[in-house]
C-alpha cells in the first residue's frame, strides 16, 4: 500500500447531488477504503468554509492529496487546484470526480447513481495517488492580435485593442469592412441612421496607426496556441495598387460593364465591375470582380486602366499569402440572412413584389438603389398596402428552431419608415409574439401601434398571386389564420417584405475547423460557458465576438467585441500566461528511436536526434493530446497527468465493484 | 443493487467535445443510462488498446470511446487517430471472440448532449442483451491460466 494520505470530500451541492446520491454513504464507505485518511460530506464544498475544511485537514492531518467528488473539473477544478495551493500542497495532487453532471444530473435512479459516485470517488482516489507534483508552464504573450470580420463587432474590438496601444490585424473578407450594419438604413429603437453612426468608427479603423486593416482577404489556416498563434492570410488580388490609388473613383464611373450587386445592395441594385461596396467604404481602394470584368473574361476594356490619373490599375497583380504573427485571435465573422427561397409557398424569387427586409433595408436607404423611394419591384409603382411577414425561417422546426431576436424590432422599424414614407398606405405586420425586450423596445412597440400598424397574430400560410376574390386581381394574396380570432383569412397587398431570420455563417464550420472551435447544431461557434463566459472558446486565445456566437442586435454585438477585447488586453498585459502542465516526455533511455511519434505528433513538437537516434518532445509546442503517449511501442513516452499508471488506476478504481463478478465467472470455468 | 444484470461500461471521454457533450446533458438533464463510468482524457487519440483492454479484464462488459467529430478535434485529427487504431482494435478483438458491440466509439460534439446520452443508452441496451462478457472464459479459454502472459502479449502486437 502506498503512504500517501488523502482526503475525500464529497459536495452535496444542495440537493443537485444529495437530491439523487447517497452522499453520506458514499462519504462513510470512502473512509474506509485504502490510503483514505479523511472522508467528508459537506453542503456546498466549493464555498470559503468548504474550502477551509480542505485547507485544514490538508495542514492538520498531512494530507498529501486531496479528491473532491462535486461538479464537473470544467466548473471547480480551478478552485481546489488553488485551495491545496493555499494550503501548501502541489495544486495537481487533487483529482476531482464529477458526481453531479456525469451522474446525479443524468439519473433518477438513486441506487445507481450512488453506486456509480462510488466508482467515480473509487477511481479519484485510486488515480489521484499516482499524480505527481507539477508546475504550470509559462507562455509568453505576444502583443499582435488578429480580429478576423470587420463587422461593427469586428470594428469595436480592433478599436478597443489598438486605443490601448496594442497592434492588430483586421481581416476582412469583402472589399470594405463594414458589415451587415452598413447595409441598414435605420437601427432600432433610436432611429439612427446606421451609416452615420458607423462610418466614423470605420475611419477611425483606417486611420489608427495601430490598425492594419487587410480587407479582401481571407485567413487560411492557423497554426500555434495561445500567445504564439501564425496566422497565414491571403490577400486576394485587388488588381488596384494601393500605394498609388488615392480612391478618386474615375475607373468606377468609366467601367462599361454594370452587374447586379447581389453582396451589399442585396440584389436590388447594380454596382460596377470595378468597384467599391458603397461611397463610404474603408479602405477606399476599389477591386476589380473578375468574373465581370470584360477585360478579364475577353481581354479587351482597359477602361478603368486608361482613365486612372495615378497608373494604380495593375491587372498583373496577384494574391498574396501573409503570415502573422499573433498572440491572441478575436473571431467576429457575423452571420446570414435565411434565404427565403426555401420556403417556396412565401413566393420570393417567383412573386416579384415580395422582398426580404434586407432588400427593404436598402430600398428605404437615400444611398440605395431607388434613393430611398419605397417602390414595387417595377421601380416605379408606389404601393398602397403592405404586409411585413415575421418569423421567416426562425422559430419553425423546418428550418431554425432559434428565435433570431432582430426581426421584430426592425420590423416594427419598418413600418415607422413606411408611415413616414407613405402616409397613405396600410401596413399589416404578422406576428407570433412581439418580442421587444430590450431598453426602450416595448416603448418603441407601442408607438408603432399608435402609428396605426395593423398587427395580425397568425404565422402565414402562403403568399400568393392566384386571386379568387374580387379585389385581388393583380395583388399579392396573404393568406393566414388570425389565431386571436380562430380564423382563416385573405389580404390582398401590394407588397411583401419577409423578415428573414440570422442564421450562421454558411461557411462557420469550415471556419470553425481552422481555428479549432466547435459550432453549435445550427452552426454558431460555441462559448466556453453560455452564461459566465459568452466571448471565450474551448481553445485558450481565441474569443468570438457579435452574431457568430448566435442572433443579436448591435448593441450586443458591440459589448461582445469590446469584452473580447478586454480579455485580450488582460492577457497582453500579463505578458505571460501559465499553460496546464499537461505535456509529453520521452524517456531517452528507452526510446528505441524507431520515429513512429514524430509523424503523429499534429504540432510538429518532436524532433528526431540523428546522433543520439531518440526522439524529444519540444515542451513549447507540446499541447498535450497524448497521440505519442498511446502509439510509443516502447512505453518511452510520458504524458502528464495523464499517465498509464493514473490512467490504469482509475480504470481499476472504476470498477471496484466488479472483482465478484470476475470471481464468480472464474469460479465458474474451473 | 438488485440482481438483476446491468452492463457496466467504460466509458472514455475526450476533454473537449465528448466530456462537455456528458456535461451538457447532465446539464441539460438528460435522463439516460447510469451504466456508463467515465473517464475523461485530453484526446481520443490518448486512448490505448491496452486502456481497452484492462477495462474489460476489470470487470466491463463494455468500452465506449467517444470524441470530437472528424475535422473538429482540438488536436487537429486526433480522432481520426483514434478511429485508426480502433478499427486495428476490433480486428483483435474478434479474433479473441469478443462480440463488436462491446467496444465503441461515437463521436459527440461540445453542444452534442443528446447524442452522447443516446449513445450510451444504444450500448447499454446492446450490452443488455449480450449479457456479461465473461473475459476469462471468452478470452481466455476454460482454464484461465494464460491470463498475466496473454495481457503481455496483447500489449506488444498492438
Amino acid at each position: 500500500m502506498s503512504k500517501e494520505r488523502v482526503g475525500v470530500y464529497i459536495c452535496h451541492c444542495g440537493s443537485n447531488i444529495a437530491g439523487t446520491v447517497a452522499v453520506e454513504e458514499v462519504s462513510q464507505w470512502a473512509a474506509g477504503l485504502p490510503n483514505v485518511v479523511v472522508s467528508r460530506d459537506y453542503k456546498f464544498m466549493c464555498s470559503s468554509l468548504g474550502q477551509e475544511l480542505v485547507e485544514k485537514d490538508i495542514k492538520e492531518l498531512g494530507l498529501t492529496r486531496v479528491v473532491v467528488a462535486a461538479c464537473s473539473p470544467h466548473m471547480h477544478e480551478r478552485t481546489f487546484r488553488a485551495t491545496c495551493e493555499r494550503a501548501g500542497l502541489n495544486p495537481f495532487l487533487f483529482e476531482m470526480a464529477n458526481i453531479r453532471e456525469l451522474d446525479s444530473w443524468a439519473t433518477d435512479d438513486r441506487v445507481a447513481a450512488t453506486q456509480k459516485a462510488k466508482a467515480m470517488v473509487s477511481a479519484a482516489i485510486r488515480r489521484v495517488i499516482h499524480h505527481q507534483p507539477l508546475q504550470l508552464l509559462p507562455v509568453t504573450i505576444n502583443p499582435n492580435t488578429l480580429v478576423v470580420g470587420g463587422g461593427v463587432a469586428g470594428i469595436t474590438a480592433a478599436l478597443e485593442i489598438a486605443n490601448a496601444g496594442y497592434h492588430v490585424y483586421l481581416v476582412e473578407r469583402e472589399p470594405s469592412i463594414g458589415g451587415h450594419m452598413a447595409q441598414l438604413d435605420k437601427t432600432f429603437p433610436t432611429l439612427d441612421c446606421s451609416a452615420c453612426i458607423l462610418t466614423p468608427k470605420m475611419v477611425d479603423v483606417a486611420q489608427n496607426k495601430n490598425i492594419t486593416l487587410l480587407s479582401w482577404s481571407e485567413v487560411e489556416a492557423v497554426e500555434g496556441y495561445v500567445g504564439n498563434f501564425t496566422v497565414t492570410v491571403r490577400k486576394k488580388a485587388r488588381y488596384v495598387n494601393e500605394e498609388k490609388c488615392t480612391g478618386c473613383g474615375i475607373c468606377i464611373e468609366k467601367c462599361p460593364k454594370k452587374v447586379v450587386d447581389e453582396v451589399f445592395e442585396a440584389g436590388l441594385g447594380y454596382r460596377k465591375a470595378i468597384y467599391r461596396p458603397f461611397p463610404q467604404a474603408v479602405p477606399k481602394y476599389p477591386v476589380i470582380d473578375t468574373a465581370s470584368c470584360i477585360f478579364f473574361q475577353r481581354g479587351k476594356c482597359k477602361a478603368c486602366q486608361m482613365f486612372c490619373p495615378t497608373e494604380a490599375i495593375d491587372f498583373e497583380q496577384q494574391d498574396q499569402i501573409l503570415k502573422l504573427e499573433v498572440g491572441n485571435i478575436i473571431l467576429a465573422t457575423g452571420y446570414d440572412t435565411f434565404d427565403p427561397r426555401r420556403i417556396p409557398q412565401y413566393g420570393y424569387g417567383r412573386l416579384a413584389n415580395v422582398f426580404t427586409s434586407l432588400e427593404f433595408e436598402r430600398m428605404v436607404n437615400a444611398a440605395g438603389p431607388t434613393g430611398g423611394r419605397i417602390v414595387l419591384r417595377d421601380g416605379v409603382t408606389t404601393p398602397k398596402s403592405v404586409a411585413i411577414i415575421h418569423c421567416v425561417g426562425s422559430r419553425d422546426k423546418n428550418y431554425n428552431e432559434h428565435c433570431s431576436r432582430v426581426c421584430c424590432m426592425y420590423s416594427l422599424k419598418f413600418s415607422h419608415l413606411l408611415h413616414e414614407r407613405l402616409p397613405d398606405a396600410q401596413v399589416y405586420e404578422f406576428y407570433i409574439d412581439i418580442r421587444a425586450t430590450a431598453k426602450r423596445y416595448e416603448e418603441f412597440y407601442h408607438r408603432i401601434l399608435e402609428e396605426g400598424t395593423r398587427f395580425i397574430r397568425g404565422r402565414v400560410a402562403e403568399v400568393t398571386d392566384a386571386a379568387r376574390l374580387p379585389g385581388e386581381e393583380g395583388k399579392l394574396i396573404v393568406q393566414y389564420e388570425d389565431t386571436l380570432i380562430g380564423k382563416q383569412r385573405r389580404l390582398p397587398v401590394d407588397m411583401v417584405i419577409l423578415s428573414v431570420g440570422m442564421e450562421a455563417r454558411r461557411d462557420s464550420r469550415e471556419v470553425a475547423q481552422i481555428f479549432g472551435l466547435g459550432c453549435e447544431y445550427n452552426g454558431f461557434f460555441i462559448e466556453r460557458h453560455p452564461k459566465l463566459d459568452p466571448v471565450n472558446t474551448m481553445t485558450e486565445g481565441i474569443q468570438i465576438a457579435g452574431a457568430c456566437q448566435g442572433p443579436m442586435a448591435i448593441p450586443e454585438a458591440v459589448a461582445q467585441g469590446a469584452a473580447a477585447a478586454a480579455r485580450v488586453l488582460s492577457l497582453i498585459s500579463q505578458g505571460t500566461v501559465m499553460m496546464e502542465p499537461v505535456r509529453a516526455h520521452i524517456n531517452a533511455e528507452k526510446c528505441s528511436g524507431c520515429r513512429i511519434c514524430n509523424d503523429l505528433c499534429p504540432y510538429n513538437a518532436i524532433v528526431f536526434h540523428e546522433d543520439r537516434k531518440v526522439s524529444e518532445v519540444i515542451t513549447a509546442l507540446c499541447q498535450g493530446c497524448g497521440a505519442c503517449v498511446a502509439a510509443c511501442p516502447s512505453a518511452a513516452i510520458t504524458g502528464a497527468h495523464f499517465t498509464d499508471e493514473q490512467v490504469m488506476a482509475q480504470i481499476e478504481g472504476m470498477l471496484w465493484d466488479m472483482q465478484p463478478r470476475i470471481a464468480v465467472t472464474a469460479t465458474g470455468a474451473e | 443493487m438488485d440482481n438483476a444484470y446491468e452492463p457496466v461500461i467504460i466509458g472514455f471521454l475526450c476533454n473537449w467535445c465528448s466530456y462537455r457533450a456528458a456535461d451538457l446533458a447532465g446539464t441539460s438533464r438528460l435522463h439516460y443510462a447510469p451504466n456508463m463510468r467515465p473517464i475523461r482524457v485530453m484526446c481520443s487519440a490518448r486512448v490505448e488498446p491496452q486502456f481497452v483492454l484492462k477495462a474489460l479484464r476489470e470487470g466491463a462488459d463494455g468500452v465506449l470511446i467517444a470524441g470530437c467529430h472528424p475535422g473538429e478535434c482540438h488536436y487537429v485529427d486526433g480522432n481520426i487517430k483514434a478511429l485508426r487504431r480502433y478499427e486495428l482494435l476490433k480486428r483483435m478483438l474478434r479474433q479473441l471472440g469478443i462480440e463488436e458491440e462491446r467496444v465503441q466509439l461515437v463521436w459527440a460534439a461540445a453542444s452534442e448532449g443528446n447524442v452522447l446520452a443516446d449513445a450510451v443508452n444504444r450500448m447499454t441496451e446492446q450490452l443488455r442483451r449480450l449479457g456479461p462478457l465473461r473475459w476469462r472464459e471468452t478470452v481466455l479459454g476454460g482454464d484461465g491460466q494464460m491470463a498475466e502472459h496473454t495481457d503481455e502479449k496483447v500489449a506488444e502486437e498492438v
